[in-house]
């Protein structure tokens, strides 16, 4: 005989409890920990190369290391919204380089008419960033407008945007960043030299970008919308979300922040180069995978995506400092990447490959997350089908 | 009930029992020790309101989940299922309440899925296309089984559902909720299917909020109440109310339409509509119709599976292109406008299908039902999480969703309950015309008079309300006038004093005695 001691009505709801986790956004370090296998990975390996170099733990490194992973880390953010969306853009580390070589031909002078005009330098920002916001409305047009499929759009861009750039340059570098005080065009590489409370340029732009866009994820409307249509798009444009719009925006906000970085890439390297970011569109596809997003869409944050860029970026710059052939780097971090992923799928789906004497209590850990206050959910926690 | 023919009615064997079986769901104790079992060549029906723990228990019987504790017996030896696999070799199979179709998949492959057909060179496609053939006739479906999935309606989609597990040749079949999206003919035919699936000696268990359509098929009756067995009996010694007194404790009424109050003015006027037919070129599925509902009014359109319901709704809602006509909210034409700014004019949809147009599945039930009225709580540049919070917990209050809270995942919900924010999420926007599309799909009786009350209440203060179903008894609940559709057009109206056998025969359909 079982006593039920629910009431006998129907419902039992969340009446009278306090205000839902859902609405609060606070920094929980619980949680983080509990879905963290990015920070974990980060944290072992910070923790490994400390003890193999004795040059990986100081201040002066770690700042230079976060000025790589900064370029890495701006891209992974505009690509964390194409992937949320349920997209993915190829074209970032074309849009990369071209951005760059736009900024490096500015700088060159423009010859207008028989005079050559030198922009000074914050409109030489402005163009490479439009430039950038441009190849991402292409992209976004041919993706909501003409529903070419993401991966065949970008693909195409990532092609005619290397190419533009090579066309431009006959396939050189600009070498000459520097601008001419007489011109009144210097302090390109301020970006890439310069620093502000101790801190890059580029890592101070990594974090406006990362703030910027978790509270534009968290807070606003567009945040929502960008969600819901990633996870379900018939619903979410039953429901009022103007989902082309949304696609649209995505892929310019991804092309203006290659942009940014291209700008930072070149700052830092004072040259730009019609061949510069090749293949970062990859790298900027792992970052976000290994900070839990799923690439169908719906689900990641950005905390997470960065966090996967400082693994990549810790990773690989790790390796240098000991020493390790380059080709061993290669497959180091091809490794890292799967390695971080895996972990997601067997914490997350709730069926762990049967460890040792496992009893079927296992189970009743929860499979489905508690509340948590951004979306980020576990990648297939949740089934479509067979729910009810 | 004299003895004899209680005895008569116990004799199938027991071939599928659990034994005091736990699930847990975190903090969710979906079952509480649950004793349940399934007799060779009999219907055992499961009743019990949303979140019971029906669906868990099937997805334990069939291998889709593990038990906490507790153990299953097949033909009296104790089991553990790995998977579906597994228990599917034994001869368990299941009817998901949620279609589990890939929609990009042909028919024939659907059916075929994971056991595919392999003859020398390959798969034998022309053997699955014949055996497809024959299951589909046996449920007295006509479809090509080279026909996409995605391109069917909801309810044949749910037939084909339906027609895979009958081909598997199960020894015991589980169905939950199988009709859900069915209409009354094609539940007859399901019925006759079930006849003789049993009198061959095949097990089954039967899940449907269509209390007196289950009633009508059951051998035994078990009604599960939060987690527990609460009544078992013999089908010959129950009838509807004993059902609904032991699934929510009172007798139920599914309302009356409001009355008191004068209608409004003419809030949605659908003047020569045409909807044209996604696959048949010239063929319309809404033919030149006209239709005006006024504010506070409730109208209720029944009609068979492709009578153009669903089209017509989604039409209105500005899901889909129509070929010719107007349509007017409060006298302004619709014409061009978006969905989303159909919703802002106040005029809003509640889809058949919430799996796949309702609910955001990465998503929370709080954000759930805030998505269509998101708009409304933005503080400047940002949303207020302190408006969305309590509009979330009225929500939930006001449809009565059982879930842990706004934070919980969708997912964890039951499929009743999962309804109910869709129901929810389109009040939440404060429409002055509400379309709503079965609204009443998977959710029990006391919810169903819940959701009818509360459509009743915002009736009476100027929502205009058209809701469609394939129950006739819903018709005659809330509706002040009930329109029935067939082939596109209107086939008849009535008024809220005519008889279910009037609606039917009007719809065209064969009136069950
Ligand atoms: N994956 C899950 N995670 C957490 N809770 C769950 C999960 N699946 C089901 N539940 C909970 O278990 C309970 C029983 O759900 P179940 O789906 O079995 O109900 P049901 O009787 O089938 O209801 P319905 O008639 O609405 O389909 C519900 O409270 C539900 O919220
Ligand atoms: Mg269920």
């Amino acid at each position: 005989m079982t006593i039920s001691e629910r009431k006998p009505t129907m419902t039992t709801n969340a009446t009278g409890q306090r205000r839902p986790a859902l609405f609060s956004d606070g920094f929980d370090l619980g949680r983080l920990l509990l879905q963290g296998r990015a920070f974990f990975a980060l944290i072992a390996i910070i923790v490994v190369f400390s003890v193999l170099s004795p040059n990986y733990l100081t201040v002066s490194n770690l700042l230079t290391m976060s000025s790589h992973v900064a370029v890495y880390a701006i891209l992974a953010v505009g690509m964390l919204l194409v992937i949320l969306n349920g997209g993915i853009d190829l074209s970032v580390g074309s849009t990369l380089g071209f951005s760059g070589v736009i900024a490096g031909f500015l700088m060159q002078g423009v010859p207008i008419g028989g005079v050559t005009l030198y922009p000074s330098l914050w409109v030489v920002v402005v163009l490479s960033c439009g430039m950038g916001a441009f190849i991402g409305l292409i992209n976004g047009v041919l993706v909501a407008r003409f529903r070419v499929a993401p991966f065949v759009a970008t693909l195409g861009m990532l092609y005619v945007v290397r190419g533009v750039g090579l066309l431009m340059t006959n396939g050189l570098t600009y070498n000459n960043l520097a601008g001419d005080p007489a011109l009144g065009n210097t302090g390109f590489d301020w970006l890439g030299f310069n620093r502000l409370f101790g801190l890059p340029i580029g890592v101070l732009v990594m974090i406006i970008v990362g703030i910027v866009v978790s509270l534009l994820l968290n807070r606003t409307v567009f945040g929502r919308w960008l969600y819901a249509s990633g996870g379900n798009e018939r619903a979410a444009e039953l429901s009022g979300v103007p989902v082309k719009r949304v696609k649209v925006r995505v892929y310019v906000l991804s092309g203006l922040f290659a942009a940014i970085a291209g700008l930072i890439l070149s700052s830092e390297l004072t040259s730009a180069s019609p061949t510069a970011g090749n293949s970062y569109e990859l790298t900027a596809i792992a970052a976000v995978v290994i900070g839990g997003a799923a690439l169908s869409g719906g689900i990641g944050n950005v905390r997470g995506t960065l966090l996967g860029a400082f693994v990549i970026g810790f990773l690989s710059d790790g390796l240098v400092i000991i020493g390790v052939s380059s080709y061993w780097q290669t497959v180091f971090t091809g490794a890292v990447i799967v390695l971080a992923v895996l972990l997601n799928s067997v914490q997350y789906t709730g069926k762990p490959r049967r460890s040792g004497g496992g009893r079927s209590d296992d189970q009743s850990t929860p499979t489905t997350p508690s509340p948590t206050s951004d979306a980020q959910a576990p990648a297939g926690a949740v089934p479509e089908k067979t729910r009810g | 009930m004299s003895q004899a023919e209680r005895t008569a009615q116990d004799i199938g064997e027991v071939v599928l029992e659990a034994v005091d079986v736990v699930k847990t769901y975190g903090a969710t104790r979906a079952l509480k020790g649950v004793g349940f079992s399934i007799h060779r060549g009999q219907v055992t029906t499961l009743f019990g309101e949303n979140g019971a723990g029906k669906s868990t228990l099937m997805k334990i019987l069939s291998g889709v989940e593990q038990p906490t504790s507790g153990t299953i017996l097949l033909h009296g030896e104790p089991v553990a299922f790995t998977d579906t696999v597994d228990a599917r070799e034994r001869g368990i199979s299941i009817i998901h309440q949620e279609l589990s179709l890939a929609p990009n998949l042909s028919v024939r492959d659907n059916i075929f899925l994971g056991r595919e057909i392999t003859g020398p060179s390959g798969v034998d496609y022309a053997e699955e296309a014949r055996q497809t053939k024959a299951v589909l006739d046996e449920l007295g479906e006509d479809i090509d089984p080279m026909t996409k999935v995605a391109d069917l309606r909801l309810g044949q989609q749910q037939l084909i559902e339906i027609a895979r597990a009958l081909s598997v040749d199960a020894r015991i079949l589980i169905m939950d909720e199988p009709t859900s999206a069915l209409s009354a003919t094609e539940v007859e035919v399901l019925f006759t299917v079930i006849h003789d699936l049993t009198a061959r000696g095949v097990s089954i268990v039967y899940i449907s909020h269509h209390l007196e359509e289950a009633l009508e098929i059951t051998d035994h009756a078990v009604v599960l109440r939060d987690g527990t067995v609460t009544a078992t009996a013999v089908s010959a010694d129950i009838d509807l109310p004993w059902v609904v007194r032991a699934m929510v404790g009172e007798g139920f009424d599914l309302g009356s339409p409001p009355t008191g109050y004068e209608f409004g003015e003419v809030a949605l006027s659908v003047q020569g509509v045409s909807v044209p037919d996604a696959e048949i070129h010239g063929r319309n599925v809404v033919d030149r119709l006209d239709l005006e509902v006024r504010q506070g009014e409730i109208v209720c359109l029944y009609g068979l599976m492709g009578a153009g319901r669903t089209e017509l709704l989604e039409a209105v809602a500005g899901r889909n292109p129509i070929s010719e006509g107007r349509i007017l909210k409060d006298g302004r034409d619709l014409a061009g406008l978006s969905i989303a700014q159909r919703i802002d004019a106040g005029l809003g949809l509640v889809p058949e299908d919430r799996q796949r147009d309702g609910l955001v599945q990465t998503m929370t039930v709080g954000r759930n039902m805030s998505l269509a009225s998101i708009g409304s709580f933005v503080k400047g540049f940002f949303l207020s999480g302190r408006r969305e919070a309590d509009l979330v917990t009225d929500s939930i209050r006001s449809v009565h969703v059982k879930t842990a809270g706004g934070g919980a995942m969708i997912g964890s919900l039951s499929g009743g309950n999962q309804q109910k924010v869709v129901i929810g999420k389109m009040l939440a926007t404060d429409p002055d015309v509400i379309l709503l599309d079965e609204p009443s799909r998977g959710i029990d009786i006391g919810a169903k008079a819940e959701v009818f009350r509360l459509l009743a209440e915002r009736a009476r203060q100027g929502l205009a309300v058209v809701y469609t179903t394939s129950e006739v008894g819903e018709c005659l609940s809330i509706a002040h006038r009930i329109v029935v559709l067939s082939r596109g057009r209107i086939a008849a109206e009535f008024g809220a004093d005519t008889t279910k056998e009037a609606i039917m025969a009007a719809s065209g359909e064969a009136v069950i005695s």
